[in-house]
């Protein structure tokens, strides 16, 4: 099968400075491949790389060296954004226009008769919940309805490949359901979809396999679980005492108190010994979950080089 | 594709509001004109001709560079180039259809201005000669120029603040108005160097003197059609240069 995104030593440095420019690196040799029909999450916190990359690939900027493929297409040649949809970080359009004016002006580019373009329009409004607002300027939409519509925009044309750079920012919690939705959607119709977030959730819940970018350096490539799995190494339990028993000794330090409830965190290895004491005072306990990381915690890690041993691991040891 | 991006051009300008005012105080000029024309006996055409033209000139000028300098700029600076350069787009089509959609615009506005100059000519001779056609010539010629005017407002909207693309197209404007005084200051000089610079200059900035028929229209002089096909072969060499310029600078540069 073809690869849909090729990226080959991908650098892009940016000059900073008036009279004495100094380059500042901020996408350093990145090496990566995304088969087609695959969800791919580019995750790293701000400032890692991420826009600079989706941006790169879309002839936003030029690369200071190395180059990519899209579709077995040199991403200078034009003719690849046929088969290819991108949702800027933050869109902005041109507020004189109402949603359906400017889906018609962007389907124009790709030669649609105008039945076919009334046909996409609408039902691609209709999948991103705008139908009611179509005729409305968009200077009167909200950031989540400006992030729908550059969500519609980039399917509009049935690309094979789309890039999503941020597709959850600004969304309230249904428009993140509404667009996962529509990503889980183009998965089943085996389009290949390359989004970056720094929300570990979406990538856990959407992607095949997800890339972390630090600094402008890929950290590791592997899949969602492998990343998460490596941070988990604490439980959490919470609890409630009968009345006139004491939290065991052992657990004072460690237990905070919320109401008539307890919450203790321990690490694996001390769970049962956790639990044991629990089970002396007549604790009723009402959950013992996971502690995941959040992801400022795992790129916190990741910046110290703290994980840069499990970041090998991840990817195979093939950085 | 680059009619596709010419017609949305068009289209933000007629959604300007700021567009109609400018026609409204270019019409109210020329209904003045007809005032000024009625106070001076005898001479009623030929001030409301040389009013009316120079209104639809400078009406014309103003739209040019304020909204030529702000095309490119404003569409990278407020990231909605972004999308439009993810579609089968070639950067230079971009730029060749932004140009013709503020041109189509220029040209839809001239039009409505000259059908108020013929109103008003109209409301005091009650009927037109063969001379007034030269007036037509005068706005084709006015089309011209402003057709330069908006290259070179584009071009230096591809690298420059709207601001400092004004200072330099009006600046390049001024220069072009009075490149022949600047070779004839060279000639007058005794310094071979500085008349050498002077003779540079005049061939380098654009002409804009050429294009001035104001008064032989008002005049009712005939303009010769030797003149008609230089200056439209003048305009169009120097636009496609620097066109060319433009296509070269923002083809290769990075957007923020």
């Amino acid at each position: 099968m073809q690869a849909a995104i090729e990226i080959d030593g991908l650098t892009k440095d940016y000059y900073l400075g008036f009279w004495r420019k100094r380059p500042r690196r901020a996408l350093d040799g990145l090496t990566l491949t995304i088969e087609e029909g695959e969800v791919f999450g580019f995750l790293g916190p701000n400032g890692a790389g991420k826009t600079t990359t989706l941006k790169l690939l879309m002839g936003l900027i030029f690369p200071t060296s190395g180059g990519a493929r899209i579709l077995g297409r040199a991403i200078e040649d034009v003719s690849m954004h046929h088969d290819v949809g991108y949702l800027p970080e933050q869109p902005y359009f041109y507020d004189y226009l109402t949603a359906r004016e400017l889906l018609d002006y962007f389907a124009r580019f790709f030669r649609l008769s105008a039945e076919e373009r009334r046909r996409r329009i609408g039902s691609v409004l209709d999948l991103v919940g705008l139908s009611s607002a179509a005729d409305v300027q968009l200077r009167r939409y909200s950031k989540g309805m400006l992030q729908r519509i550059g969500m519609a925009q980039a399917i509009l044309h049935q690309p094979r490949v789309v890039f999503l750079d941020e597709p959850m920012s600004g969304l309230d919690p249904v428009g993140r359901r509404e667009a996962r939705d529509i990503i889980l959607d183009l998965k089943r119709q085996g389009r290949t979809v390359f989004f970056s977030t720094h929300i570990l959730p979406d990538a856990e819940m959407l992607c095949d396999r997800v890339a972390v970018l630090v600094g402008g350096k890929l950290q590791g490539v592997g899949s969602p679980e492998q990343i998460v799995s490596i941070e988990v190494e604490s439980l959490e339990v919470l609890f409630e005492l009968p009345a006139g028993s004491a939290l065991p000794p052992a657990l004072e330090d460690a237990a905070t108190q919320t109401g008539a409830r307890y919450r203790i965190q321990v690490p694996e290895a001390q769970l049962y010994d956790a639990l044991e004491g629990l089970r002396a005072a007549r604790a009723r306990i009402i959950s013992v979950s996971q502690l995941k990381p959040t992801l400022e915690d795992f790129f916190l890690r990741l910046v110290g080089g703290e994980q840069r041993k499990h970041a090998v691991e991840i990817s195979g040891g093939g950085l | 594709m680059t009619w596709v991006v010419a017609l949305n051009t068009f289209r933000e300008a007629v959604r300007d509001r700021v567009l109609y005012n400018l026609i409204f105080f270019a019409l109210l000029m020329i209904a003045a004109a007809v005032l000024v024309g009625q106070i001076s006996i005898g001479i009623e055409h030929l001030v409301i001709v040389n009013l009316g033209l120079t209104a639809i000139s400078i009406f014309g000028l103003v739209m040019a560079i304020f909204i030529g300098v702000g095309l490119v700029y404003k569409e990278i600076d407020k990231r909605t180039l972004y999308a439009l350069l993810a579609r089968p787009l070639r950067r230079r089509q971009f730029l060749v259809g932004k140009y013709a959609g503020l041109l189509l615009t220029l040209a839809v506005n001239t039009a409505l201005m000259t059908l108020g100059l013929a109103v008003a000519l109209f409301y005091v001779s009650r009927t037109f000669v063969r001379s007034d056609l030269s007036i037509l010539v005068a706005v084709y010629f006015i089309l011209l120029k402003l057709a330069l005017v908006t290259a070179l407002a584009l071009l230096f909207s591809c690298f420059s603040t709207p601001m400092l693309s004004t200072v330099f197209t009006l600046g390049l404007y001024l220069a072009g108005t009075f490149s022949t005084d600047i070779r004839s200051f060279g000639e007058v000089t005794e310094s071979p160097a500085l008349g050498a610079v002077t003779k540079f200059l005049y061939y380098l900035l654009p002409n804009f003197n050429n294009f001035n028929a104001i008064a032989a229209a008002a005049y009712g002089r005939q303009i010769p059609l030797i003149l008609v096909a230089q200056n439209t072969a003048y305009a169009a060499i120097y636009i496609t240069l620097v066109l060319l310029a433009a296509a070269a600078i923002f083809s290769n540069r990075d957007l923020k």
